[in-house]
């Protein structure tokens, strides 16, 4: 058994958190079958919070069934879609559903999904939601009142190192460090270098850092986000890199790929966030290539 | 200014499937700034029903439809029309179409503009959104930039993972709210005003549908509320 992301942080141990993403429909054998090849692999799985704005599974039923399962979810929790009302009810859900970590998210725009014409919520951004858990990891709610039983809830947050211009980006993770986040998972880094800067900058604070880490699976893949994710930079001779794997040996170059920058930064850092995005069945390979198995 | 634009005519055509005869009102205010509720707008508009066989019966332009007491003296001066048509196009924002709407019960009003926003003029015809009149101004340690408004999430706290080369991930060419803040405190050596969280905006402050008194009408209300009571009282005596 692994230890759960709070226990292996207070342990000073080196945390792994996979992915999963619940499916449009009630389907959800594959996802479950992912989920389990991931057991005694990862400290943690987030469950994403219809992600990229697409309507899915809450995620928070999900979470349920992964933790039944013998994960310890991290419950991905976004103000797109959800008020002020909303979001304690569901970090209250969250408590006595026994989920232990929520990651604090502001959530992308609904102009990215499948419902364009859905209105944007957005009436708590992540470092408002990460004082919400605070308030209620305290007993009272946000408009101050005490409530029957608080929650224990441990509050992650996301920061984006290639954001660009990137003060601003520093300006916010300072405040969400503030507003009580214990660790973050950041946005998808490729340049080992450029992580290694933002960690100088992020080591003057007491957070955990884990290394948000995407499986390149083709050059396309990567061109792609480079043009449309914002804040994800795949270097050029990583895409060279690809181009020249070809398909039948992508995704073993792009778990090299991955497997490398681990082993590049995973004295700086104290975790990676492993987004193996539709290739979940990977996980346990690439843990274990990296050598952290 | 309420920007504004004329509803494509396929739309307006459907519309007014079942209208023959109408009046029009205009609007000499926004409308006719943003080409939509003029005179030429209205000529313009005319001249395309006609080619669906409806009917203009008449036509005017208030100075500014939004104003009750104004549009109805206005509209009392075409009386003959108005009841000849079987019901009253409005090319303003939906603020005219309703001051019409409020005056003329029995006739069914038809909006022909889609309003869009409350605009800031960057040069004679383009107009940017820069304030939705959200109750509670606090953009005073923000460098006067609102990311209520000019930040598509209307986000407080700096900006979100969507901003790209200080874009922001909405597109249209639009600045990131945050990133344009930042830059302009840090010109003003105020940075530190970003430092502290912003607490959840008050919605409450803006529960719709709001009303408001200028100080003056408050107060000669409020004189004559006190008199009033002050009268009472005496009769009660
Ligand atoms: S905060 Fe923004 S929306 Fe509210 S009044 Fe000020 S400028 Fe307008
Ligand atoms: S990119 Fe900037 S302006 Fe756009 S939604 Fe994010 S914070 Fe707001």
């Amino acid at each position: 058994m692994k230890k759960t992301v709070r226990e292996a942080f207070e342990a000073g141990e080196f945390v792994i958190t996979g992915e999963c993403g619940p499916p449009k429909g009630t389907e959800i054998e594959e996802m479950l079958h992912h989920a389990e090849g991931m057991l005694g692999y990862v400290n943690g799985i987030n469950v994403t919070d219809n992600q990229s704005s697409v309507m899915r599974i809450g995620s928070l039923p999900v979470c349920r069934l992964l933790k039944e399962m013998g994960h310890d979810p991290v419950f991905q929790i976004t103000g797109r879609d959800r008020n002020r009302l909303a979001i304690q009810s569901d970090l209250l859900g969250a408590e006595i559903l026994g989920i232990n970590n929520v990651l604090c998210l502001t959530g992308d725009g609904v102009q990215a999904g499948d419902h364009k014409d859905a209105k944007p919520v957005f009436d708590l951004e992540s470092v408002q939601i990460l004082q919400t858990v605070e308030a209620l990891n305290g007993g009272h709610d946000l408009a101050g009142n005490e409530m029957k039983g608080s929650t224990s809830l441990f509050p992650g947050a996301v920061v984006t190192p290639e954001s660009k211009p990137i003060e601003p980006q520093l300006m916010k993770f300072e405040k969400k460090v503030k507003a009580g986040a214990k660790f973050f998972q950041t946005q998808a880094v490729y340049d080992a270098e450029n992580f290694k800067d933002f960690m100088k900058f992020a080591r003057r604070y007491d957070v955990k850092i884990m290394a948000g880490l995407v499986l390149l699976t083709s050059a396309g893949m990567a061109n792609y986000m480079n043009k449309f994710v914002p804040g994800v930079m795949v270097p050029q001779n990583l895409i060279d890199r690809m181009k020249e794997a070809g398909k039948e040996k992508a995704i073993d170059t792009g778990i090299d790929i991955m497997c490398e920058f681990i082993n590049e930064t995973k004295d700086i850092c104290d975790g990676v966030h492993i987004m193996a995005i539709g290739k979940e069945e990977l996980v346990p390979e690439i843990v274990k290539r990296a050598g952290l198995a | 200014m309420i920007v504004q634009e004329t509803k494509p005519i396929e739309t307006i055509k459907e519309m007014l499937k079942d209208v023959k005869k109408i009046f029009l009102v205009g609007c000499g205010d926004c409308a006719t700034v943003c080409e939509a509720g003029g005179s030429d707008d209205l000529k313009r508009l005319q001249e395309a029903l006609k080619a669906e066989g409806i009917e203009v019966t008449g036509m005017v332009i208030p100075d500014t439809s939004c104003h009750i007491p104004d549009v109805k003296s206005q509209l009392k001066k075409h009386a003959a029309e108005l009841e000849a048509a079987e019901g009253i196009g409005v090319m303003s924002c939906g603020a005219g179409v309703q001051t019409v709407g409020t005056l003329y019960e029995e006739k069914p009003v038809y909006p022909i503009n889609n309003a869009l926003f409350l605009g800031n003029t960057e040069r004679f015809g383009q107009h940017v959104e820069y304030c939705s009149a959200c109750g509670e101004c606090r953009i005073d340690k923000l460098g006067a930039i609102c990311p209520i408004t000019r930040c598509y999430k209307g986000i407080l706290n700096g900006p979100c993972g969507g901003v790209s080369d200080g874009m922001c991930e909405i597109g249209n060419d639009t600045p990131c709210a945050w990133v344009l803040a930042y830059e302009r405190l840090e010109k003003q050596g105020r940075l530190d005003n970003l430092k502290d969280a912003s607490p959840p905006k008050r919605w409450s402050a803006h529960l719709k549908p709001m009303r408001h008194l200028n100080p003056t009408l408050k107060k000669k209300m409020e004189e004559k509320e006190a008199k009033r009571k002050a009268k009472e009282a005496k009769k009660g005596k």
